[in-house]
């Protein structure tokens, strides 16, 4: 028996068994179940099938549109700027008149290293809704008028959230392109140079092609992380539902729906639509960037 | 010598685009560094201030106090450094379980041909990609059906093997020579010995790597552990922090000093190790 489990035919398996084990009881059966009960009405006192009825009920479901609407339009804003701008702020970053960019690279990576629980504190209260609140104070000192009632409109609402978003993950993105300009062999820009190329020339025809990987790469987890998004809104306003839905996300609505209300049929439902959409966006990426092929070396 | 082209410019030229460069990235850190001044500013007010003014950057010496860091480190009746403990325990237990059943499992793929191999490494990938948050229900009820909710084990399990940390120790140990794993043989190490002896101590780069980013996840961690615990005894930070905030009352007292030392652990790592942080943070956009 010993020897036999000694063997290197049988040791490969004894090492990823760990993984099989847990892939199988979490990922498998959680898909499994999550499709499974979204055709099912789940109660304490029973479980019975009932077909589509839990998509018919979510797509008549009246916060399910401010749930979509909040999540695109959230998803969008932060990909419009926490792609272009961290590229922009890389390749400054790495240009040779730069002095002390390991220290700026230091500083904008500390807001990672706080919780989103602190992290929607701060900003619940630097957006509070009164005069002398850090952005309002701000806003009237530099154009005058009212203040802005931040967390009770959709708009301003949305603004923090997205500022939040970009507070929190413009550091890392800057950290990715930074690596993926390292791994552009510095003779592509000199031959660039020979041929008379301007600055913008060499950013626009070298510099973001070059870059292609890494902005798949950066596009595929903000979409992720914008589909996903939750636990920002959740601390924003306190644990409470937000006025007229202005921050309940698609994941808001499964939480609020299954882990709240004890409706798994009609949470499951939606957590396997938004599943289906994250999985298909990660095939297209790993299409795009070849990775699939790539296992067999 | 990285762009030749500076050189064919004028010096002049040169040292303008330093001073706004330098000028604009000083301005970017200013805001950054913000949020981070608003909270440290208002932990030294008085927490009436706050339902009143939220944070600002006012700095007022009449309303300067250490009132809520007195209640905090020797003030009455709250569990803030139970949460501490908990939180450094669990962080501890599960960086170490997690890196090594992660290796453990990276270099089965890393140094063996078998047969389901690329299957399996899909299916690596597959969790990678799918957020945690549209599992968390299903995941929920297993746990509760597990009898493993207010236990760190429920917290801990369905990421003991964690895909990304699979992945990048397989990246690393592929660019490992395989004649350490004949040595090994000839020498009269079991397969796992090879592993434990000869291999784990190489690896050292790539844990600490690895430890930062699992460490740093851990112990922010929110949403899973406040599903799985509800004992406030068992609580983390992230969750105690975050019931000091709720629907039926806050307590700023406690809620803002407390957010403030909870970043401290994690600061003082990140300016001690800061290469590791970075190379471990960006460990995911290596893949491919």
């Amino acid at each position: 028996m010993k020897r036999k489990i000694n063997s290197q035919k049988v040791a490969p398996y004894i090492f990823v068994l760990p993984f099989v084990v847990l892939f199988i009881t979490f990922f498998v059966y959680s898909i499994g179940s999550t499709i499974v009960m979204s055709f099912q009405s789940v109660n304490i006192q029973d479980v019975h099938f009932v077909g589509l009825e839990n998509y018919r009920m979510l797509f008549s479901n009246s916060d399910l549109p401010d749930a979509i609407r909040n999540t695109l339009v959230y998803t969008l804003l932060t990909l419009a700027m926490l792609i272009p701008f961290p590229m922009l702020f890389a390749v400054m970053l790495n240009s040779k008149s730069m002095r002390a960019s390991g220290f700026y690279r230091g500083v904008l990576f500390l807001p990672l290293l706080c919780s989103v629980v602190v992290a929607g504190l701060t900003f619940r209260f630097m957006f509070n809704e009164t005069n002398a609140s850090l952005v309002n104070s701000v806003i009237i000192n530099l154009f005058g008028g009212d203040k802005i009632r931040w967390l009770s409109l959709q708009w301003p609402a949305m603004i923090v959230m997205v500022t939040l978003a970009c507070w929190r993950w413009t550091g890392i993105n800057i950290i990715y392109f930074l690596s993926g300009l390292n791994s552009i062999p510095v003779e592509l820009y000199e031959a660039c140079e020979i041929d008379g190329a301007n600055t913008w020339q060499r950013f626009r025809y070298l510099t973001i092609p070059m870059l292609k990987p890494t902005i798949i790469y950066v596009l595929t987890i903000s979409i992720y992380g914008g589909l996903a998004m939750f636990v920002e809104s959740q601390m924003l306003w306190a644990g409470k539902a937000s006025p007229n839905n202005i921050g309940l996300t698609m994941v808001g609505f499964v939480y609020k729906n299954g882990i709240s209300q004890g409706r798994f049929g009609l949470a499951s439902a939606t957590g396997l639509i938004l599943l289906a959409v994250v999985l298909s966006i990660n095939l297209v990426q790993l299409k795009l960037s070849g990775s699939l092929g790539k296992e067999n070396h | 010598m990285l762009r030749t082209h500076n050189s064919i410019r004028k010096p002049g030229e040169r040292r303008i685009n330093t001073v706004l460069l330098i000028l604009f990235f000083t301005a970017m850190a200013f805001i950054m560094l913000l949020p981070f001044i608003s909270i440290v500013l208002t932990s030294f007010k008085d927490s009436s201030l706050i339902i009143r003014n939220g944070f600002n950057l006012r700095i007022d010496a009449s309303t300067f106090t250490l009132e809520n860091y007195k209640y905090l480190f020797t003030g009455g009746d709250h569990e803030y450094f139970r949460w501490f403990g908990n939180s450094i325990f669990l962080t501890v237990v599960q960086t170490v379980l997690t890196l090594f059943i992660s290796a453990w499992v990276g270099y089965g793929f890393a140094f063996y041909e078998f047969k389901g191999k690329n299957f399996i490494f899909v299916c690596v990938l597959i969790v990678m990609m799918i957020p945690f948050e549209l599992l968390m229900l299903p995941m929920y009820r297993e746990i509760i059906a597990m009898k493993l909710t207010n236990n760190y084990l429920g917290i801990m399990l369905p990421y003991l093997a964690h895909p990304i940390a699979i992945f990048f120790f397989r990246q690393f140990l592929q660019s490992i020579p395989k004649e350490i794993q004949d040595a090994g043989r000839i020498d009269g190490c079991s397969e796992y010995g090879i592993f434990l002896r000869l291999i784990m101590p190489i690896m050292k780069p790539a844990f600490a790597a690895m430890a930062i980013y699992i460490g740093m996840t851990s112990w922010n961690n929110f949403l899973w552990p406040m599903l799985v615990l509800t004992d406030t005894k068992m609580f983390t930070l992230p969750i105690g922090l975050s019931s000091l905030l709720g629907p039926y009352g806050n307590n700023y007292l406690l809620l803002i000093s407390g957010s403030v030392i909870s970043v401290v652990p994690l600061m003082i790592l990140f300016f001690s190790a800061q290469k590791y942080f970075i190379e471990g943070m960006s460990t995911g956009s290596v893949k491919g």
